[in-house]
């Protein structure tokens, strides 16, 4: 299987001298093309520091990361902007839609900046927005939508350029667990029907469970790895409890 | 201690912030104390007494306007804090949190006003004074005196004055804070910064249909102002042209915010360009919430335009007047023939038997060789008789004259010249000469509102009788002309008939006109020095003569052109850098919520640039949209201010209308500049 993400021994410290944090210690996997991944961690093992240094929204202290081949380390101002805005597909926790465009003009924006005209952005929506199930909310403004419907309008917004890879922090952290459900849901479709390669970050062992791997990080390194093969999602999530219970008590909550 | 401590690390922080405010504070302390001081920057001038008496006047019509000022001002300080307040309910909601006491708070917005307001107000003194030091030579160039010697000049009085005016401002802001924070509740406080905007749109047909009402009388306003100001019957009814501007102002902005958006979307290949979606929903959510103020910001930009630039024509059209209507050295005007009656009017016997006497003789009584001191001699008389008053040249137009200028006295007697003595003058005036058959009159004026009064009459072929005799008008229009040296267009109309159309029996003024036998200035000034000394001889309390000298009118008219100058910029300034700061203010308060909405934008891969040039145009539309709507309707004041001052020539109105604009642009500019750099820097990742 074709690989399109190779993080090589990455490191990122915070701070000076006198008092070093390491948020990430010699990390390294690698993602193949239409995965679903998980990573796992307690607050504070540095999964969220691994995302945003995927995403170029943070720089590596040392080490490559490499999508597609390419050296995303090297980028630089303009260059970032443009391999996020099309390489790229971003959902995150607190959703991030702007509150004063309704929902179409939000998921408008990601291909408006790349300049797609609007006959085709139109077409676009049309299509995403039926398989999310968003088609009547398109006219709304965030303020006006519930959690879950906030989260697929962002993720329509992530999945409508076509990115290699979708990048979702905590992606149900804002949820009920019924649109935490409905959600995940989509992302195995997602994943499924479009082949998308999505990347996410969690605590939630219920939410890891709808990922075909899930990579374990604690204290800035990685501590685990399940594959899912040919579980059902029951008894993946059962091997990932397992798991978390060896973490120790710092993921008790993901129950 | 632990108070001072937060006030003092808050006062840093905002002052990054909002240095707009602090600029501004700056500039206004440093403008009222300028304005304040002009009088002490004035005793270095070596200046005439009548040029000191108007300096005088000007100091108290400058102390008055203070007071407005300080209104102004205060007005903007209680916004501007109300607002940087709102910004901090949240830092509040946590000091409330962790048990702080609203006394407390209030005590720490006590103490950050206090630090505020001192060093704005050291820092703006110190800058004023500094300016003001530039200003005197400003001064003396306006009132065309020389500067005898410089002096570095503090006046006390002005930085007592601004202190006192500010001390009170800020003490209000004080008192106006802490009523704020009582006010407030925790939970409102804590969930300050959650509180998502709701979008409501307004209904586009309500828009258009609001919109055009708007125009339309706004439209009327401006019709009302230029062509019915003539039939305007009190002063009060202009107030409903300025009314009727100010309800159009405010409903144009009202319909225009929810208009504008609406167009843009529709324009669907403009819409989803780039960010455009996110900069027009930016600036119809900014308009939308600030109709009021943007509303009050473009009348105040409106005034600035109209009283700038009518400011600085004033001085120089009175100049310009000076050559045209001054022509000649002095004038000297005697009432003839009083009759024995005056004595109730309080003139002495010996009063009544000199004005039987001509000028020429007066002079003489008073021992003044008026052969040596003058040259280019005029010696005219000037006629009046109960036969001819305003009424009677109307002819069938009086009623309707009547119904448009209702105050008018039509039962004056109207003043009458012979042909052959006006064109005498004519000739010194350099003006048009008149040659009038036997039954003919002529009207010289160069009033316009008496002009279009008395064409009405002439247009209708009036006759007039004079001692018996009837003579009819040889043109149609008034001879543009006068006949008394004055600083403006006042002649109101003399008529000019045959010689041998009057005599001595009627005979009303001797006016004697003349050039002094001198060539330079200070010789003439020797003369009329003279002449001003001829007050004090033994004859001069027998007569009534009297004079009006081109000196005198000159410096009569370089003082108030002076005045209304500086009393134009001082407003003119102030209410510039208030509209701008509260534009710049509202934005920069923005800026907070929008920083989470860029770091949006770059997050999904928006372009520095793209960001930049979205900053850029929401500020630029945000500040435009009041100047624009102010220039079009100073297009208008202007034009009505003309009608009003009646005296500006064009040409001198363009020097001063690109004179504003390029105050405007130095000021509303700078503080556009400032805006844009300053939320462009708030907005950036660090």
């Amino acid at each position: 299987m074709e690989t399109i993400l190779k993080i090589e021994d990455i490191e990122k410290y915070y701070g000076n001298k006198s008092s070093l944090t390491k948020a990430i210690d010699h990390i390294s996997f690698e993602v193949n093309k239409g995965e679903f991944i998980s990573i796992m961690g307690a607050s504070g093992s540095g999964k969220t520091t691994l995302l945003n240094c995927i995403s170029t929204i943070d720089r590596v202290t040392s080490g490559h990361i490499y999508l597609e081949g390419k050296d995303i380390t090297k980028l630089k101002g303009n260059e970032l902007n443009k391999f996020r805005r099309e390489e790229l597909g971003f959902i995150f926790q607190d959703f991030n839609l702007l509150d004063t465009l309704t929902a179409y003009e939000n998921i408008a924006l990601a291909l408006s900046i790349q300049n797609v005209n609007a006959k085709e952005i139109e077409k676009r929506i049309k299509e995403i927005a039926q398989k999310l199930n968003i088609l009547d909310i398109l006219k709304k403004y965030p303020y006006q939508m519930s959690g879950g419907q906030k989260q697929r309008v962002a993720s329509a917004r992530a999945i409508i350029t076509n990115p290699k890879l979708i990048l979702a922090d905590e992606p149900t952290g804002a949820l009920d667990s019924k649109s935490s459900k409905m959600l995940l849901e989509s992302f195995e479709a997602l994943n499924k029907e479009l082949k998308a390669t999505i990347l996410m970050v969690t605590h939630d062992a219920f939410t890891s469970s709808y990922a075909s791997r899930v990579i374990f990080i604690k204290d800035g390194k990685i501590f685990h790895e399940l594959i899912r093969g040919n579980d059902t999602r029951k008894e993946f999530f059962d091997k990932i409890i397992d798991v978390v219970t060896l973490l120790g008590g710092n993921l008790n909550d993901a129950l | 201690m632990m108070l001072c401590k937060l006030s003092l690390k808050n006062f840093k922080k905002s002052f990054k912030d909002y240095a707009v405010y602090f600029f501004t504070l700056i500039l206004g302390v440093a403008v009222f104390y300028i304005f304040n001081a002009i009088d002490s920057q004035t005793i270095m001038l070596e200046v005439t007494s009548s040029t000191r008496e108007i300096i005088d006047l000007m100091t108290n019509m400058l102390s008055g306007v203070s007071v407005f000022v300080s209104f102004v001002l205060g007005f903007l300080i209680i916004y501007a804090s109300r607002f940087l307040m709102k910004r901090r309910h949240h830092e509040f909601g946590i000091y409330m949190t962790l048990g702080m006491s609203k006394g407390k708070i209030s005590k720490i917005l006590l103490i950050e006003t206090l630090l505020i307001g001192c060093i704005s107000l050291i820092v703006g003194l110190g800058l004023g004074i500094m300016i003001s030091q530039v200003m005197s030579i400003f001064v003396a160039n306006m009132f065309e005196a020389n500067l005898t010697k410089f002096t570095f000049v503090i006046s006390a009085s002005a930085i007592i004055k601004t202190i006192g005016y500010f001390g009170i401002m800020y003490l209000i802001v004080m008192i106006f804070n802490t009523i704020n924070v009582s006010r407030c509740k925790l939970i409102d406080l804590i969930y300050a910064n959650k509180k998502t905007e709701k979008i409501r749109l307004k209904n586009p047909v309500l828009c258009i249909i609001i919109f055009m009402i708007s125009v339309c009388l706004l439209g009327y306003a401006y019709y009302m102002v230029l062509n019915r100001y003539g039939m305007m019957e009190s002063a009060a009814e202009i107030l409903i042209p300025i009314a009727l501007g100010c309800i159009s102002t405010f409903f144009i902005f009202w319909s225009l915010s929810g208009m504008l958006l609406r167009i843009v979307m529709s324009l669907k290949k403009f819409y989803y360009k780039g960010i455009n979606s996110f900069t027009f929903r930016q600036i119809s959510s900014k308009i939308n919430t600030t109709v009021m103020s943007m509303s009050i910001i473009c009348i105040m930009l409106f005034l600035t335009i109209c009283i700038l630039s009518s400011a600085l024509s004033m001085k120089n059209s009175l100049n310009a007047n000076i050559n045209e209507l001054a022509p000649v050295d002095i004038q000297m005007m005697k009432t003839m023939d009083r009759d024995e009656k005056s004595i109730e009017d309080g003139y002495t016997q010996e009063q009544i038997e000199d004005s039987k006497l001509s000028i020429e003789e007066t002079l003489k009584k008073l021992n003044f060789e008026s052969d040596r001191y003058f040259k280019d001699v005029v010696d005219i008389m000037i006629y009046a008789t109960n036969d001819l008053k305003v009424q009677d040249s109307l002819g069938s137009k009086l009623e309707t004259v009547k119904k448009t200028y209702p105050y008018l006295d039509y039962t004056t007697a109207e003043s009458i010249i012979r042909v052959s003595d006006y064109n005498k003058l004519a000739r010194l005036f350099h003006k048009e000469e008149i040659s009038l058959n036997e039954n003919e009159y002529a009207i010289v004026a160069d009033f316009d509102s008496w002009i279009s009064i008395r064409n009405e009459g002439l247009k209708e072929n009036t006759p007039i009788e004079i001692l018996g005799k009837t003579y009819y008008p040889k043109y149609s229009e008034c001879i543009d002309g006068f006949v008394y040296i004055s600083s403006n267009h006042i002649n109101a109309g003399l008529f000019v008939v045959p010689d041998d159309a009057v005599n001595d029996s009627i005979r009303a003024e001797n006016v004697l006109t003349a050039n002094y036998n001198a060539s330079n200035t200070e010789e003439k000034s020797e003369i009329e020095e003279k002449i001003i000394a001829l007050d004090q001889e033994d004859y001069a309390e027998n007569t009534t003569i009297s004079a009006s000298t081109r000196l005198s009118i000159e410096e009569a008219s370089t003082g108030l052109g002076a005045m209304v100058t500086f009393i134009g910029i001082y407003l003119g300034i102030i209410f510039l850098i208030s509209s701008a700061a509260l534009l710049a203010l509202k934005e920069l308060s923005e800026s907070a919520d929008n920083k989470s909405r860029y770091r949006m934008l770059r997050k999904i891969g928006v372009d520095e640039k793209q960001i930049n040039k979205s900053v850029f145009e929401q500020i630029a539309i945000f500040f435009l949209a009041p100047l624009l709507l102010a220039v079009i309707h100073s297009i208008f004041g202007i034009q009505f201010c003309n009608l009003i001052l009646n005296s500006f020539g064009t040409d001198q109105m363009l020097t001063s209308i690109l004179m504003t604009a390029g105050v405007l642009l130095i000021i509303y500019g700078g503080y556009f500049l400032i805006t844009y750099y300053s939320s462009k820097w708030m907005i950036e990742e660090k």
